[in-house]
């Protein structure tokens, strides 16, 4: 199953002198099983696009189908599909309110009916696996965190109810580097033990080209990429018209390769760039 | 005399209260007129509350911090402090004052009372220099997550202090609006001689600035030039930190027996050492 957006349109603030058409007939599928990046320019749509995964956003034109039914119905039915949807938000400020982080990440699992002991159970498994240690922080206001921290707590919120599809704005935004690869890791085992279906924002394109299964390019509200890393990143003026750059692991084996190094140039991780670049140097006899 | 100095300062959140917090401990930093200095340090080490020092935002427990030779304690001194620096948070969310781009913009210039014309041109030059010209006359609350951190810098621009204080400034930003950025401040530091301190999580930034402080778990632990700091890949790493990318892939060249005896922060450098 997926989600499935057919021809959605949405502008805000319509019949005002600041109308705007922020998404322009979009139509795409999020497979179930798969992480899937949404990348864009700077205002190209993308939060607006994911608010409209669960219902958050109602567009004004199209339909969006999660596991098959419409999201728009008022039916019970269609309650439960919005709620196989978990998205963390952009500004993890809009998602804490309680006065513990423990009350807050309790929130979710409570509000879905989880007994007490299966809601601490959750609460302490989100908790580790954004790594905020719950003796030190369960008892601590969300509001006196440090930024990464404040990160690391609304997504353990959103973590917490398990969804069946996860939607992450810019997940690893204001992380240190040994978090943000930490992170990174446990969606890929979340979505290989669990098989949770993982959407990422992301303005990281290495992350994305290491992560990814299917990427996901946004320009001025219009979709003009749907494909697999190696294929997204293939296209360097698609790329730049859209406003992005390449992996820098990427740039950096472009440069390489401009100044003579004989490499195929395929790499966009960093694992692989290496390969290639000690291949290369293999054949002229250089290490 | 340094632009901005900490002596032994120490920084205790709800001092006395059951939720005490000891976030900055002991630090001494000398940050000289005109250098442009970059603060690394994993979550939680500090950066911020250091950061709010230099603009007498928060007041050090004990210790002092001075600018341009005022002690940020001295409530005379507030006033000439705040005209002196400019700050952009890390969360540009919580800058947000005014229903309107431009007057958001020109709350700062405003408050350290420039005249009414300068204001103006300044919070155009400063709209233009984060590309959000076009967006002058929108409510910052509609707007794009980038977008609304674009305008948090340039209501710090705007104010043509000696000084300015970035806090993760390009946290949001696409790539290109992160390079833009950077270009940006590092200009107005080599052209105006601005001295600027920038928060970042990102080592490629910091490999830019003439200086790095390495905060870890409220100390200030290491300071020196970008090849001092990441000529030691394993400490950064031990940190919790990372070295830029061209200097990651040096280093796993190099385990894979190639031999690079260069120090190695960039691409030009690596590509000087691979391809020559
Ligand atoms: N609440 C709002 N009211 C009116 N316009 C909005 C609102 N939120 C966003 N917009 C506009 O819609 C467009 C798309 O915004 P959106 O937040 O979806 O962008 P984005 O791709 O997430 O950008 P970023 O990378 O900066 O977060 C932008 O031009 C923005 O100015
Ligand atoms: N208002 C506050 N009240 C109490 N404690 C706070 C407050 N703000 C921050 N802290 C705590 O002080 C410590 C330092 O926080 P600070 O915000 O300076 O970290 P930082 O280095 O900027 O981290 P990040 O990279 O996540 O932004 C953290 O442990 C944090 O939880
Ligand atoms: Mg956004
Ligand atoms: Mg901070």
């Amino acid at each position: 199953m997926s989600i499935e957006l057919k021809n959605i349109s949405y502008t805000y603030m319509p019949k005002t002198p600041f109308e705007h058409l922020a998404l322009d007939d979009i139509s795409i599928t999020v497979p179930e099983g798969k992480i899937t990046a949404i990348a864009g320019h700077t205002g190209s749509g993308k939060s607006t696009l994911i608010q409209h995964f669960n219902g958050l956003l109602k567009p004004s034109k199209g339909t969006i189908l999660v596991d098959g039914v419409d999201i728009g119905k008022k039916n019970t039915e269609a309650k439960a599909a919005r709620r196989k949807v978990g998205i963390v938000f952009q500004y993890p400020e809009y998602q804490l309110f309680e006065e513990t982080i423990s009350k807050d990440i309790s929130f979710g699992p409570m509000n879905i009916g989880c007994s007490e002991a299966e809601t601490l159970e959750r609460v302490k498994q989100a908790m580790a696996f954004v790594n905020l240690d719950y003796d030190k922080y369960a008892h601590r206001s969300p509001f006196q965190l440090s930024g990464g921290q404040k990160r690391r707590a609304a997504i353990a919120g959103i973590l917490a109810l398990q969804p069946k599809y996860l939607v992450l704005d810019e997940p690893t935004a204001g992380l240190d580097p040994k978090g943000r690869e930490a992170l990174m890791e446990k969606f890929r085992r979340l979505h290989r033990e669990r098989g949770t279906t993982i959407v990422l924002i992301s303005h990281n394109m290495d992350n994305i080209a290491s992560y990814a299964d299917n990427v996901i390019i946004l320009n001025k509200g219009k979709v003009t990429m749907e494909a697999p890393p190696e294929e997204v990143f293939s296209q360097k003026e698609l790329i730049s018209q859209a406003g992005l750059e390449l992996p820098e692991v990427k740039t950096i084996m472009n440069e390489l390769a401009q100044n003579g190094l004989e490499i195929q140039n395929n790499a966009y991780t960093m694992d692989k760039a290496v390969e290639e670049i000690i291949e290369a140097l293999r054949r002229k006899g250089k290490c | 005399m340094s632009f901005i100095e900490c002596v032994d300062l120490t920084h205790i959140y709800n001092a006395g209260m059951e939720n005490e917090m000891l976030a900055v401990e002991n630090v001494n930093i000398k940050i000289e007129e005109g250098e442009f200095v970059a603060i690394l340090g994993t979550n939680g080490s500090g950066k911020s509350t250091l950061a709010k020092h230099f603009n007498g935002l928060l007041l050090p427990s004990s210790g002092k911090c001075l600018v341009d030779g005022m002690d940020t304690k001295d409530e005379e001194h507030t006033y000439d402090i705040r005209r002196q620096i400019g700050m952009v948070f890390q969360n540009p969310d919580n800058q947000i004052i005014a229903a309107i781009v431009e007057d958001d913009v020109g709350f700062g210039p405003e408050n350290i009372g420039l005249d009414p014309h300068e204001i103006r041109r300044n919070v155009t030059a400063a709209l233009r220099a984060v590309d959000m010209e076009e967006y002058r006359h929108f409510s910052p609350h509609h707007l794009s997550g980038g977008q609304k951190q674009r305008v948090a810098i340039a209501g710090a621009l705007a104010m043509n202090t000696k000084c300015l204080v970035l806090d993760e400034p390009t946290a949001m930003l696409d790539p290109r609006g992160r390079h833009e950025v950077m270009d940006t401040v590092s200009r107005l530091n080599k052209e105006r001689g601005i001295t600027t301190v920038y928060i970042t999580h990102f080592m490629e930034e910091a490999a830019m600035a003439d200086r790095i402080f390495v905060m870890d778990q409220k100390h200030l632990v290491a300071s020196g030039t970008p090849r001092e700091i990441f000529r030691d890949i394993g400490a950064m790493k031990k940190r919790g930190l990372a070295v830029p990318m061209a200097a990651e892939m040096a280093y796993r060249l190099q385990q894979k027996g190639l031999r690079i005896t260069e120090s190695i922060i960039n691409t030009e450098d690596l590509v000087r050492a691979i391809c020559q």
